[in-house]
């Protein structure tokens, strides 16, 4: 077992450290983001109040596109150099690989979300003293990178990749987007636990499915 | 330590690999000889388990393959046509990874070792991304040689290698057959090969046309090499 952890803390570091040098990924995905938020902001004639209601629609469509920015690219430096034959030559449960990658996936996701909520704020009246909504953000970029990770593996072998994920993962993810949104709104309009709980249920269950589903069948997406 | 028996690898409709039978023993080096396109690659990825075979029976350092894939992978050194390294990390990094990856004890001294041997010690440091293929060859050289493999599985080896270099590749590939490895080139290069390999297994058009011993590879070679692959080919 700790084997195991040490295989996946291996692939999350290597990963940090390959982003940390690069620097490309995280940075496409902020300007991405960024850009984002103010075309929305700067586009929509509307009221403080109407902007709260969207923000999280809006946030969520947002890192969910710039989400399948970074799955493609992390998947992508895989297949570049043949990388991942190397992870898959190594004596290590390819299971391991999945979780090493999906964390990875989702750290790099929170990074950008942390970066960019302060703007988000600004623009759309929110408040981000709400533990409620980080534990939203939490769950929901968890759930999406649990499911990203895996179709991206799928698409990675695919001559049209940055094509294919997106179609495979925008219908899958739905579940997902549309119960981070509405927990995120209950959160960010004061509605409170009370009208989350249904879709945090949601993301808990989908959570705990998606990464069994990974565990479970990596091995034969990565087969040849 | 490596058998392979009535092997066969489909791709949709088309046979990669019909009926291949093949032995290697102990500390043997052999060489798997064939045109482009003989099933070479296909052949040396299903021993790597980085490919299922459709029929056939495979074992690898006593481990039957799909079935063992773990326990062989563990024992299996591979060399491919990329070299199976991160571009944007250091030749140290790189290598720091797969030993964590293999659970390497003493890893440091291992890479110095390795980096040392492939002329790449004084590079270390340097993104993987500014290397000539020369050097990523040498560097995906260390890396099939860090965990000490008693197989060593090599495609094309000898390719984007200079003259010196491939020497180089040819000593350290006899040491590691002294020490007991078993090794499977596959190549083209009769000539590179040739002075190398104990003994030549041909492949053409998916099957084994025939196995020629050391003597026969020095000498007369292109001829019998030929008609082995029209041979097998018609």
């Amino acid at each position: 077992m700790a084997s195991y952890f040490a295989a996946v803390w291996a692939i999350v570091r290597k990963d940090l450290a390959a982003e940390w040098r690069s620097r490309q990924m995280v940075t496409a995905m902020l300007v991405f983001v960024v850009l984002v938020i103010f075309i929305f902001a700067f586009t929509l004639d509307i009221d403080m109040l109407t902007r709260r209601q969207i923000a999280a629609g809006v946030l969520w469509t947002t890192f969910a596109f710039a989400g399948i920015l970074g799955l493609n690219r992390t998947l992508a430096t895989e297949g570049e150099r043949g990388s991942l034959d190397g992870l898959l030559l190594a004596p290590v449960e390819r299971s391991a690989i999945y979780f090493g990658k999906t964390l990875a996936n989702l750290f790099f996701m929170l990074v950008v979300e942390i970066f960019t909520l302060p703007l988000y704020a600004l623009f759309y009246n929110m408040s981000l003293a709400q533990p409620g909504l980080w534990l939203v953000l939490l769950l929901g970029s968890w759930c999406f990178c649990s499911v990203g990770t895996l179709l991206a593996a799928m698409a990675a072998q695919a001559r049209s990749r940055e094509l294919l994920l997106p179609v495979l993962l925008l219908p899958m993810a739905l579940p997902v987007l549309v119960a981070s949104v509405r927990a995120s709104s209950a959160f960010v309009n004061g509605l409170g636990m009370e009208y989350a709980s249904a879709s945090l249920n949601i993301l808990v269950v989908y959570g705990l499915i998606m990464p069994a589903l990974g565990f479970m069948f990596f091995d034969f997406i990565v087969e040849e | 330590m490596i058998t392979v028996s009535q092997l066969s690898k489909r791709y949709g409709y088309r046979l990669a690999l019909r009926g291949v039978s093949l032995r290697v023993r102990r500390g043997e080096m052999v060489a798997l000889l064939g045109p482009n396109g003989a099933g070479k690659s296909t052949l040396l990825r299903i021993l790597a388990g980085l490919a299922q075979p459709s029929a056939g029976r495979v074992e690898v350092a006593g481990c039957q393959l799909p079935k063992q894939a773990a326990a062989a992978r563990a024992q299996l050194g591979y060399l491919g046509h990329q070299p199976l390294v991160y571009e944007d990390l250091t030749a140290d990094q790189n290598l720091e990874f797969f030993a964590r990856l293999y659970r390497l004890p003493a890893a440091a001294a291992r890479i110095d070792e390795l980096l040392e041997l492939v002329g790449l010690h004084q590079r270390r440091s340097e993104r993987v991304r500014g290397y000539s293929r020369g050097m990523l060859q040498r560097l995906a050289l260390a890396r099939a040689l860090l965990h000490r493999p008693r197989v060593l599985l090599l495609d094309e080896p000898h390719s984007a290698l200079d003259l010196q270099t491939a020497d180089a590749l040819d000593d350290i590939l006899r040491a590691q057959a002294r020490a007991g490895a078993t090794i499977l080139i596959a190549s083209h290069d009769l000539d590179r090969v040739g002075g190398l390999a104990q003994r030549a297994v041909l492949l053409a058009d998916g099957r084994s046309a025939a196995s020629l011993p050391k003597a026969k590879l020095g000498r007369g070679l292109p001829g019998h090499y030929q008609q082995a692959l029209e041979r097998a080919g018609g």
